[in-house]
């Protein structure tokens, strides 16, 4: 029996939906209460947990070789990187050296796949505006570098390559040509990207103005990654705190100052050249040599605290290990850029309407998984 | 500034810190209840601003709960780490620094729910991943659940 | 009359039929029958133009995504239509617990209702049409506007968020649009001075209107172009539905059948609204005429009308298609702006321009 309403009560009332678990703009299984006012965005209250795993639980059970199995099903997007926030906090609390042919290795795989978590996010993020289009766009040019990834990884999602002190075995005889031909091919094909998309009045209005926030308030509530530079906080880790080679390459951190959802998007955008820039100076100079460092069957760390900072595709990842000198962990704790970015959207997309919440959730690139851990 | 400086400059704000040599990061073990003090001091004071709370994690000892605070300043790119504990496993409570960095708010969402650790001042302390009605901390050392975790 | 059948003109056909069943039987039984026959004729048509639709649909948006589309039932894919529609027909019908019963089952049916209400007054070839209105262009006008009133039910009968936020979208988009349409056919309709659609097409046979009243019918053409698809719920317009936004909008408790109804009725309004635009501003089944060429007039007569006029409509559609596989979607605001802001202040002057042409005898 449904209660009988006075009219004022119902002006009243909050008008709440739920986007999610299942909707098709949350990328994955999360769920946002959102209050509206009409089409117009009051509050959004997000709601993780879908996809716990407990990896973190699981990872104090585990030794330090198998952790890394786990880390890539956090951002599937970017294995690599995942993995080498704990090989590199490893590495680092042993104090190895490891191989020049290693490293060099290491940061091609991981602008490999930065390009390619670009790719899918911006496939993903058309067709958040109801461009489908863009999304067969980007899946056929993320093919090749998934290529790459399987001839020399074994696998092409989830490749658990990094191991602490190398990797897991040696790049494949075709690695360098297949990466020089992808190079030659995306330079060709990413100004594609923007004659579909970036340029398109309908696209630039949907983007421009919206979803605002400050550098300062951008660098208090921890928004990194490309999301982050957006608003002119330059977060990259990969200038601020160097890790691989990235002190040896020239490349340059994409900055734009407005903050808005168009600021975003051209963050990544510009940073797909800067990863084609960065792998076309190394990929010729690749040092023969061991794929991996010597290292004892059973690792164990000595006792302390380790941490790690590694830029992800989408944000600056943290490794913070732990460690009470056995072989396992007493506790590692991984800093998802996607939770500490969600934080962010309740601020962005206060009085803007639902068409906007999906454009400017889908300019943080929010991967579930990392988020839920 | 160097880490040298830094240590003098917290060793003057305040005097009762413990600064373990020999770690990695420059490491500041505070007490607890002076930790939102010398917090807000490193944030506001211009020459270390340590302005952007990379990462802030609840750690079970299993005989004392701690809390890391990784800051790193955005204009100097120095970082350090503030770490505070209780004795207190049962019912950890610290002062919430959701008022200085706003990324805590998450951060210490989810240390509450999986750790259980309170923090005092935080607007909206409610379990992150798991459901509200879920008994225990699933990150302290003496959780059990016998249905999902199996021990080898 | 003596049976006669020709491809170029159908008007002796249809006599023949009207005169052999008004002299077999009293009127009112031929009236009966002949309703009939059209009714059949129409629904075989629809059927397989709303087949033929999603199939083309499916191929040309494969074509811009660099994908191949359907192409494993049949050769080309192309009983994969068929094969949907029966998959359609035998799914369950679920029904909703809390909606509104009578209104979520007669939805569907308003809005298929009226694509076929409107498709009556559509002239196919020359005699080949069930009805010629001498208010043609107003008739089909105030039918397709019918339609908004199924969506809104539709909405408002779910009993979903989702579905009544697409629901008032719909009906604000609709209404609004309704009058940029009405005045880009006002434009041509002054040009023409009838607003018969067989007239209409008649006065095209020296030129078609779109070059006959050159920039004011220019700019009607786009305009209605832009408006009709906004009209018909079509993407870079297809707020209503905005599946990355509301799932499906208004029609996101529909099943079976009931869905399958929504999603043909979408097709029919597109090729409604391309055969106006081809009636109206490209000649209908019209050959391209072009005064003192004789010759070329000739060889145009030689292609029957029905080509004509389908080839124009499925020219309008792909443009229609193209439009909804390469633009992002608008927001509800940037819609009303479009609307309110620049096309009917456009198209208002464009009336007046075209009152103004057609006065001086400025047009070809």
């Amino acid at each position: 029996m449904a209660e009988i309403l006075e009219v004022k009560d119902i002006a009243q009332q909050e008008y709440l939906i739920n986007m999610g678990p299942q909707h098709p703009s949350t990328h994955g299984v999360m769920r946002l209460v959102v209050s509206l006012n009409g089409e117009i965005v009051k509050n959004v209250q997000p709601h993780c947990g879908y996809i716990h795993r407990g990896i973190e639980k699981m990872c104090e059970k585990l030794t330090y070789p198998q952790i890394i199995h786990l880390t890539d099903r956090m951002d599937y997007l970017s294995a690599h990187m995942n993995n080498a926030s704990v090989c590199l906090t490893v590495e680092k609390a042993l104090g190895i050296e490891i191989p020049e042919r290693v490293k060099y290795i290491r940061t091609i795989m991981d602008e490999l796949q930065r390009i390619a978590s670009h790719q899918l996010w911006w496939c993903a993020f058309g067709m958040d505006l109801g461009g489908l289009t863009c999304f067969f766009y980007g899946l056929r040019d993320r093919e090749p570098i998934l290529d790459i990834f399987e001839e020399s990884t074994g696998s092409r999602l989830i490749q658990s390559y990094y191991t602490p002190g190398g990797l897991m075995n040696d790049i494949h005889p075709d690695f360098q040509k297949k990466v020089k031909e992808f190079i030659k091919y995306f330079r060709k094909i990413l100004p594609e990207y923007d004659q579909l998309l970036t340029g398109n009045v309908i696209f630039q209005e949907r983007t421009k103005g919206i979803g605002i926030l400050s550098k300062e308030e951008a660098i208090n509530r921890g928004l990194t990654g490309p999301s982050g530079r957006g608003s002119g906080f330059a977060c990259d880790v990969r200038k601020r705190a160097p890790y691989h080679l990235y002190d040896k390459v020239d490349f340059k951190e994409c900055l734009y100052e407005e903050g808005d959802t168009f600021a975003r998007y051209k963050v990544r955008i510009d940073e797909m050249w800067e990863s084609m820039k960065i792998i076309e100076q190394l990929i010729d100079n690749i040092p023969e040599g061991d794929y991996t460092a010597k290292m004892k069957a059973v690792i164990k760390l000595p006792e302390g605290e380790f941490f790690q900072r590694v830029e992800t595709a989408r944000g600056e990842l943290i490794c913070f290990i732990v460690s009470d000198g056995n072989k396992n962990p007493l506790r590692v704790k991984f800093r998802s850029p996607n939770l500490i970015n969600l934080a962010s959207l309740n601020v962005m997309s206060k009085d803007f309407k639902i068409a906007d919440l999906v454009a400017i959730s889908g300019s943080l690139d929010l991967v579930i998984p990392c988020m839920d851990r | 500034m160097t880490d040298e400086q830094i240590k003098e400059k917290i060793l003057k704000i305040l005097p009762e810190v413990e600064i373990p040599e020999g770690k990695p990061t420059l490491t500041v073990i505070v007490p607890p209840d002076k930790l939102f003090t010398l917090a807000k001091e490193l944030k506001e004071s211009p020459d270390t601003s340590f302005d952007y709370l990379i990462c802030l994690t609840g750690v079970d000892y299993g005989k004392s709960m701690s809390v890391f605070y990784h800051i790193t300043s955005t204009k100097f790119n120095h970082t350090i780490i503030l770490k505070t504990s209780t004795q207190n496993r049962e019912t950890p409570a610290f002062d919430s620094v959701y008022s200085i960095w706003k990324t805590a708010e998450y951060h210490e969402r989810e240390a509450y729910d999986l750790l259980g650790i309170t923090f005092n001042n935080h607007p909206d302390l409610r379990r992150m991943f798991l459901d509200e009605d879920w008994v225990g901390h699933p990150l302290r050392k003496d959780y059990s659940d016998p249905i999902n975790i199996v021990e080898r | 009359m003596a049976f006669s059948f020709s491809i170029y003109d159908f008007t002796s056909f249809t006599q023949w039929i009207d005169k052999s069943l008004y002299a077999a039987m009293p009127p009112f039984w031929a009236l009966i029958v002949e309703m009939v026959i059209i009714g059949i004729v129409f629904l075989g048509f629809y059927a397989l133009l709303g087949l033929f639709l999603v199939y083309a649909e499916r191929k040309i948006c494969a074509f811009m995504q660099c994908r191949v589309g359907p192409n494993r039932v049949g050769p080309f894919g192309f009983i994969q239509t068929i094969a949907d529609l029966i998959k359609l027909l035998l799914k369950e019908l679920i029904f909703i617990k809390n909606a509104d019963k009578i209104l979520f089952n007669v939805a569907p049916f308003i809005v298929i209702i009226v694509s076929f209400l409107a498709i009556a007054a559509i002239p196919f070839a020359k005699g080949l049409h069930a009805m010629d209105f001498n208010i043609g262009v107003f008739y089909i006008m105030a039918v397709s506007s019918m339609g908004v009133i199924g969506v809104l039910l539709a909405g408002w009968s779910s009993n979903n968020k989702y579905s009544l936020i697409g629901a008032m979208r719909s009906g604000a988009q609709i209404v609004s649009y309704e009058l940029s349409v009405g005045l880009s056919l006002i434009t041509i309709v002054v040009l023409a001075g009838s607003m018969q659609l067989s007239t209409i097409v008649e006065g095209q046979r020296d030129l078609w209107f779109i070059f006959k009243g050159h920039i004011p019918a220019i700019i009607a053409f786009i305009v209605f172009l832009i408006a009709s698809t906004a009209e018909t719920n079509r993407g870079p317009f297809d707020l209503a539905e905005a599946e990355s936004e509301l799932t499906a909008g208004f029609h996101t408790e529909y099943s079976g059948i009931r869905f399958a109804f929504f999603f043909l009725a979408e097709y029919m309004n597109m090729f409604l609204v391309a055969s106006i635009a081809a009636t109206v501003f490209w000649g209908g089944w019209m050959p391209l005429h072009i005064n003192g060429f004789t010759g070329f007039n000739h060889v145009m007569d030689f292609i029957p009308p029905i080509f004509w006029f389908f080839g124009k409509s499925f020219f309008i559609m792909w443009i229609m298609m193209w439009f909804k596989w390469t633009f992002p979607r608008l927001r509800i605001d940037q819609l009303l702006t479009l609307e309110w802001k620049y096309l009917l202040p456009i198209n208002l002057v464009n009336v007046l321009l075209m009152a103004l042409i057609v006065l001086m005898g400025w047009h070809f």
